[in-house]
């Protein structure tokens, strides 16, 4: 059967099990949305096209599927940049599909040309140029395979608009076969043997874990692995929602907002296991500082992750979930920890997660808390970038993986809102919240007609402080108070929402928090609550950048 | 500084140097030569990249960062393992016929050939290991060095 490049393009998609594409149209896309027009795929139009990639970015995080945007050359594309790098950075699958200029203009500064390929080189997996449109389903194949296998990541596949009319006979590959691309799954025998003895001779294990628990599936593994050991459980942010945050092993979020007592834990600890992590600075703070007398396990299915930033002392490469299965078998003598945990605990009960209650002004904090009651710890929490994503981190308790969806490495401001449109759309029988501030909100907030449009009901609180907050709380403590442009002022969020045709709830009490979220629940439509907290509230405890991780500003006594 | 002698075999494709290059860029690190060509399978290319790392663990970076590239199926590490390299040297000199004897004798010992001669110049041309290279051409300093091109190291195991 002959089809043209465009067919071929939705065909592909259709195989993969692509049940919504999130895009924009332009001028080298014409013929690829002239085929969407009679497809049956669904399609999310956002107002931006960087919108369209942490759309799809979310929407992968939420469900595990491989998410997909589109967008026209040039500005399309580079618009899609930043959506691109940010999955990039937390090894998101993402396929990213751009329109080209004419195969014969490539090359000659045409009209809305950019070299896409050569942009987006260092912030994808892998990325394509189609030349010939008998390669186009072999293409889409394996960027689907390559976005979503090994570690996974997006991929970019750039289509000149000349392809897209071409036609061909259309052959779908049934398996992909790549000589330099074989992802390891399953941990070296001889190495998780060393784990196993190391684990079973050890005193004062933690386990440290990170997205890759998430990516991999392997939450179940992971609290088996505790229980098994009776070992105290820390993660990163992209690790929240791999062990219920609940449970009596857990210690919280560590690194430089995170908890006092995880980051104290980690520096007592003898054996770390690091499952699906990998050392980011913004976790280990001071590197030659970092816990000096643990003995480090590292399981990672990316060797470049491995030993990149401390040194380890048993790797293991593969996948975390096949991993800690085996490990779980393998394990006879598990270690005596009921002095660790009480020490754990005595860190706890010293070092609390806190905030002042004392003050007029609604705590951001509170209003994290109160949406964890509200939805019972169920509900999927998107962040934005800053101050309301450390709280989203610190103060809700999540039990279930994929419930939060946060812009890790690349502290993308403008993530949240547009990742949970991505996210209702793949998960629409959970309630989804955006936890934002006044200043990120304002990055993507043209999305609000997207949401409206398309009666993608996500709630969107916004801790409301005339700041951008993180920034100033920097220029509070190291700046000596010289507020560099960080005092930003918004539109009237309520007016704002209500022109889009969404709804807007101003908070200024704390008594109105609760019932305002309770209301918002039960209004089925995008609705924006403009909570006004305290506007020089600051995200404690804080490891200062390029300090050891147990010398924390606590901020209260 | 260490030098560390990298085999990479890469899929044949536009833009596989374009993505090592920038590999090499974004992380910072150093190519002190890189030489590239077909393999007798004319769908893998081969790249010998001489690097310059300050410490070991930057070389282990490097030979994963590689590893991880999709277009790369291949890396080896020439640093521990007895190997043959060789650059070619293509250099053109001051030079007349009252010098032919003093050229030949040290042609002689370097393996090298005279491979054009032309008004008062010529191009020597010489194979070798880097080290006999850079003698060479201390040697030839003494005529006159009017322009020189190296391919960079090429090795085998």
């Amino acid at each position: 059967m002959k089809l043209s490049g465009a067919q071929i393009l939705l065909e592909s998609l259709k195989r993969e099990g692509v049940e919504v594409m999130f895009g924009y149209p332009g001028g080298q896309v014409l013929p690829i949305f002239d085929k969407i027009y009679d497809s049956d795929i669904k399609f999310i139009l956002p107002r931006h096209e960087q919108a369209a990639a942490h759309a799809a970015d979310g929407y992968a995080r939420a469900t595990g599927r491989v998410g997909v945007c589109l967008a026209t050359s040039g500005p399309g594309a580079t618009n899609l940049t930043t959506g691109i790098a940010n999955a990039y950075m937390d090894s998101i699958p993402m396929v990213a599909i751009t329109g080209q200029v004419k195969s014969n203009l490539i090359g000659n500064d045409a009209f809305q040309e950019a070299d896409v390929t050569g942009i987006t080189r260092p912030i994808t997996k892998h990325n394509y140029l189609v030349k010939d449109v008998r390669e186009l389903a072999r293409i889409i194949r394996e960027a689907f395979y390559i976005a979503s296998t090994g570690r996974p990541g997006p991929v970019l596949i750039d289509i000149p608009s000349d392809i897209q009319l071409q036609e061909t006979e259309f052959i779908w590959p049934e398996s992909v076969e790549m000589r330099s691309y074989k992802p390891t799954y399953f941990g070296h025998p001889g190495q998780i043997k060393k784990a196993v003895k190391l684990i079973s001779d050890s005193k004062k294990p933690l386990l440290y874990i990170g997205g890759g628990v998430i990516l991999s599936g392997a939450a179940l593994e992971i609290k088996e692995l505790a229980e098994k050991l009776q070992a105290p459980v820390t993660w990163t942010l992209m690790g929240i929602g791999g062990f219920p945050a609940t449970h009596k092993l857990a210690l919280g979020m560590l690194g430089m907002h995170g908890t006092a007592y995880a980051n104290h834990a980690i520096m007592d600890a003898d054996v770390i296991i690091a499952i699906g992590a990998r050392f980011d600075d913004r976790v280990t703070g001071r590197l030659d500082a970092f816990a000096p007398g643990a003995r480090v396990i590292h399981i990672d299915i990316d060797p470049a992750s491995i030993s990149k930033n401390i040194k380890v002392d048993v790797p293991i490469v593969g996948d975390v979930k096949n991993i800690v299965g085996e490990m779980l078998e393998q394990i006879r003598k598990v270690p005596e920890t009921s002095g660790w945990l009480k020490a754990v605990d005595a860190l706890k009960k010293k070092y609390p997660l806190k905030y002042s209650k004392d003050g007029e002004h609604i705590k951001p904090q509170y209003v994290v808390e109160q949406i964890d009651e509200a939805t019972g710890g169920e509900a999927i929490i998107t962040t934005e970038v800053g101050q309301n994503q450390m709280w989203a981190a610190q103060w809700y308790k999540y039990t279930h993986p994929r419930t939060f969806i946060s812009s890790g490495g690349l502290g993308t401001m403008g993530f949240g809102f547009p990742a949970a449109m991505g996210v209702k759309v793949g998960c629409p029988d959970k309630a989804v919240f955006d936890i934002a501030g006044d200043g990120s909100i304002q990055m993507n907030i043209q999305e609000l007609a997207t949401c409206v449009c398309n009666k993608i009901n996500v709630k969107v609180a916004i801790l409301n402080n005339g700041y951008l907050g993180m920034v100033r709380q920097w220029q509070e403590l190291f700046y000596k108070r010289r507020y560099s442009h960080t005092c930003i002022s918004g539109p009237d969020f309520v007016k704002l929402a209500e022109s889009y045709g969404a709804v807007g709830i101003r908070v200024s009490k704390k008594e109105e928090v609760r019932p305002a979220i309770e209301k918002a629940l039960s209004i089925n439509n995008t609705v924006f609550i403009d909570f006004r907290v305290e506007p020089e509230e600051n995200v404690f405890p804080m490891v200062p950048a390029g300090e050891a991780i147990n010398r924390m500003i606590e901020g209260l006594a | 500084m260490t030098r560390h002698t990298l085999s990479v075999l890469v899929e044949n494709k536009f833009g596989v140097l374009a993505r090592i290059a920038g590999l090499f860029s974004a992380r910072g690190y150093n190519i002190a030569s890189l030489a590239v060509s077909e393999t007798m399978d004319p769908a893998i290319s081969c790249m010998t990249i001489v690097v310059e790392v300050a410490e070991e663990k930057i070389l282990e970076q490097i030979k994963k960062q590689l590893n991880k590239l999709i277009d790369v199926v291949t890396v080896t590490d020439f640093t521990k393992k007895e190997h043959v390299n060789r650059e070619l040297l293509l250099v053109k000199i001051n030079y007349s016929s009252k010098d032919k004897a003093r050229l030949e004798s040290l042609l002689n010992k370097y393996l090298g050939k005279v491979v054009q001669r032309k008004d008062d110049t010529a191009i020597v041309e010489v194979v070798g290991e880097q080290q006999q290279i850079k003698q060479l051409l201390d040697a030839l300093n003494g005529f006159g060095i009017k322009e020189l091109v190296r391919t960079g190291k090429i090795a085998m195991a």
